[in-house]
């Protein structure tokens, strides 16, 4: 009873993993929900199926969480194992988080077991490491790439962008010629959007030391030039900053399907929002250029791992699992039914092949993708708004490139320090 | 709450009298134990949160803490010297100050003249204010806020259209913006204070007012010298209630302001300890900012009450 008292009275903190490795029983999964999940579904029931043969007295049981409230769920299983699944589908983004969290088990030795490891494209692999050791298995990625409105191009007889700089002169002339459209659809808080500016002048996020340490770097030289770039075009001239400043990734990917916008920085997975909206069959989708004619501005490598719990009591199965999940065979099952990009260099260049919507992706990530400071800081960082609130400042002519890149480099430097 | 004196028999120490003494005892504990549910309760509710917030306050408690990645540490006022080194939190506050100041300011004007007025017109204009006022009274804040937003909105919202305002975008500058949520907080709250006022003024003796009258005294006279000071207790109660509720105003702002605003011009205290506490999983500098605003709005409120009672209020 004074056990109980005493234990109500401190802050909870849930006990480590379970030790044991079961070889029957219930395997459970948690996947997201995607907009139309019924395609992704029966891919999955496939997969699962197949296993549960192979593996005789073992159920898998998998639930679709909502994607808005994934951050609450994962959580909640992080503090309370007993209720916990195997395995979870979850933000690349988030993986080092998850790591620090104590959430998800060490896959290195297996994942170098695994004969298609070694085609797994490197950015790809990257979002699953942290520290040297590799905590689940790439899903797909998801890329983003420059979406152009062809009638409008051929209407202003504007040529198709060769360099960032180019892309700002056709979408001031978009802007003049069309005063009711945004030239190329901006956001003070489209992080992902204004990234590949950063990469392609030659800046990064941030730099890692020797010592597996980061340091913010966006305050360096080429870094602000990016910065510029980006922020020059918030103006009356392409996308005034009264109403681009506050927009964020969706909002743009709006506007452009909305017809309101000559161009957008847009991920393969907008393609349904433009082929439901009024730019259907009027868009063509090229890699965002870098600032050297020829070149691609790296892109931001976005998508989704499944990792196995730490917590979990089937290990060797949940692992199986993983891998059956995140292999070749479902990689292009679920290309073919939901249009994810799969995450190995073989099975992505055979899709590129048959669809050729994909190709400007595939190309962009071939050219070299980027990815986020892997630290648990980036989720502080991410959540603070540390970025978006240094793109507004600028937008908003509040601050200058100098001190609000300043500005933002203190506060990831905190973050990255704790 | 003074203990209620129970009347005591006369205390005689005797076997014969024990029957007695032990009511009396009984009499003793008879309010605590009428009590008890309600003690109970409150304590569930009031008592054990408090004490986790500012236990949790004190200590180093993030997401890799609540789920055993990390052990947890005692840091004494670590985090509350981070927090007021922070000069965000220092801007924050000030913000949070000044922009519940207004609205509590514009609430009480607002809901008053609307009571005074509503004791002036007839019964079908007064049907359809109170009518309107419920509306706004029982609308959630978060309809209410999205409504407001598209009200306001820069491309397709009546107001600017009214106005010929063009597309002048509210949530964008500072100000304005403020100024839109300021518009909606007060439409949401006005209507408790109108009511209740409005109650007030129906149980203060006609004849008074009618003195009033009859020694010449204007509307805002008798507002001024009769009514106040009659209505005392009441103002008093919607002051303070306006004050926690717009010192703790979080829907608006997050709705309306899309989370805090460009570049966080728009944060208060409440959205601000959201993104800390959930948003980035740093539960023990969330719960130092809700400390703080707990102990800011206690001080608020027994100043207060100090101030009446030095005016020689019965409370």
């Amino acid at each position: 009873m004074a056990g109980m008292v005493l234990a109500g009275c401190a802050p909870s903190t849930s006990g480590g993993g379970a030790q044991e490795d079961e070889k029957s029983g219930t395997l459970r999964v948690w996947l997201f929900r995607e907009v139309g999940n019924k395609p992704k579904e029966r891919v999955v029931d496939g997969v699962v199926r197949k296993f549960e043969k192979r593996h005789e007295g073992v159920r898998v049981d998998v639930q679709y969480i909502p994607v808005d409230s994934r951050a609450e769920k994962i959580k909640g299983a992080f503090n309370d194992p007993s209720s916990a699944p195997d395995l979870i589908e979850y933000g690349n983004t988030d993986t080092a988080g998850y790591v620090k969290n104590g959430g998800l088990a060490d896959v290195s030795a297996e994942f170098g077991d695994w004969r298609q490891a070694g085609d797994v494209d490197p950015t790809a692999k990257e979002s699953v490491t942290v520290g040297g050791k590799i905590y689940g298995a790439p899903l797909f990625v998801g890329v983003r790439a420059l979406y152009y409105r062809t009638d409008i191009f051929d209407d202003l007889g504007i040529k198709v962008p060769g360099t960032l700089r180019e892309v700002a002169a056709a979408a001031r002339k978009i802007r003049a010629e069309r005063p009711e459209m945004y030239g190329l659809a901006v956001g003070g808080a489209y992080t992902y959007g204004a990234m590949p500016f950063i990469w392609a002048h030659g800046g990064e996020l941030a730099e890692k030391s020797g010592d597996g340490k980061y340091t913010a770097a966006i305050d360096s030289a080429p870094a602000k030039k990016g910065i510029a770039a980006y922020t020059d075009l918030f103006g009356e001239d392409n996308c005034p900053a009264g109403k681009c400043a506050e927009m964020g990734g969706n909002e743009n990917v709006e506007a452009f399907a909305a017809g309101k916008a000559g161009m957008v920085v847009g991920g393969d997975f907008n393609r349904q929002a433009m082929e439901d909206g009024k730019v259907k069959g009027d868009y063509a989708v090229v890699p965002l250029p870098g600032t050297r004619s020829g070149s691609i501005a790296p892109a931001f490598a976005g998508g989704n791992n499944v990792g196995v719990l730490k917590s979990t009591s089937h290990r060797t199965l949940a692992v199986d699992l993983m891998r059956e999940l995140a292999g070749k065979d479902t990689q292009r099952q679920l290309f073919d039914a939901m249009g994810f990009l799969p995450t190995f260099t073989d099975t992505r260049a055979q899709v590129a092949e048959e669809e050729p919507f994909v190709e400007p992706f595939v190309k962009t990530l071939d050219a070299g993708a980027e990815f986020v400071p892997a630290t648990p800081a980036w989720t502080e960082i991410d959540a603070g708004l540390v970025l978006p609130t240094m793109f507004q400042q600028i937008a908003g002519g509040k601050s200058g490139v100098g001190e609000a890149a300043g500005e933002a480099a203190e506060k990831m430097d905190k973050a990255f320090a704790e | 709450m003074a203990p209620a004196p129970a009347p005591a028999p006369a205390r005689t120490s005797g076997a014969e009298r024990r029957p007695v003494n032990s009511r009396a005892r009984q009499g003793r504990w008879t309010p605590w134990l009428y009590l008890a549910p309600a003690l109970t309760v409150l304590g569930g509710l009031l008592v054990y949160p408090v004490y986790q917030l500012g236990l949790i306050s004190f200590l180093e408690y993030t997401q890799a803490q609540v789920s055993g990645g990390e052990p947890t540490s005692f840091q004494g006022l670590d985090n509350y010297a981070e927090l007021f080194a922070d000069s965000q939190f220092r801007q924050v506050l000030l913000a949070t100050v000044i922009f519940a100041a207004a609205c509590v300011l514009g609430t009480l004007t607002v809901g008053c003249a609307l009571a005074v007025l509503l004791t002036r017109i007839r019964a079908l204009p007064r049907l359809l204010l109170m009518l309107a006022a419920l509306g706004a009274w029982a609308t959630p804040a978060i309809t209410g806020s999205t409504v407001w937003v598209f009200l306001f909105d820069a491309d397709f919202g009546p107001v600017n259209r009214v106005l010929g305002l063009g597309d002048f975008s509210w949530t964008y500058g500072r100000m304005s913006a403020f100024a839109l949520v300021l518009f909606e907080v007060v439409w949401c709250s006005f209507p408790l204070v109108m009511v209740t006022v409005y109650a007030g003024i129906r149980a203060v003796p006609g004849e008074v007012l009618e003195a009033a009258a009859l020694d010449g005294a204007s509307q805002w006279r008798t507002w001024r010298s009769v009514l106040t000071p009659m209505l005392r207790p009441i103002l008093l109660v919607v002051t303070i209630q306006s004050v926690i509720w717009d010192f703790k105003v979080f829907t608006q702002i997050y709705v309306m302001t899309g989370g805090g605003g460009i570049a966080g011009q728009n944060l208060v205290l409440n959205v601000y300890a959201y993104q800390k506490a959930f948003a980035s999983s740093q539960y023990s500098l969330g719960s130092a900012i809700g400390v703080v605003m707990l102990l800011i709005l206690l001080g608020v409120t027994l100043l207060y009450l100090r101030l009446l009672r030095r005016k020689g209020e019965e409370l």
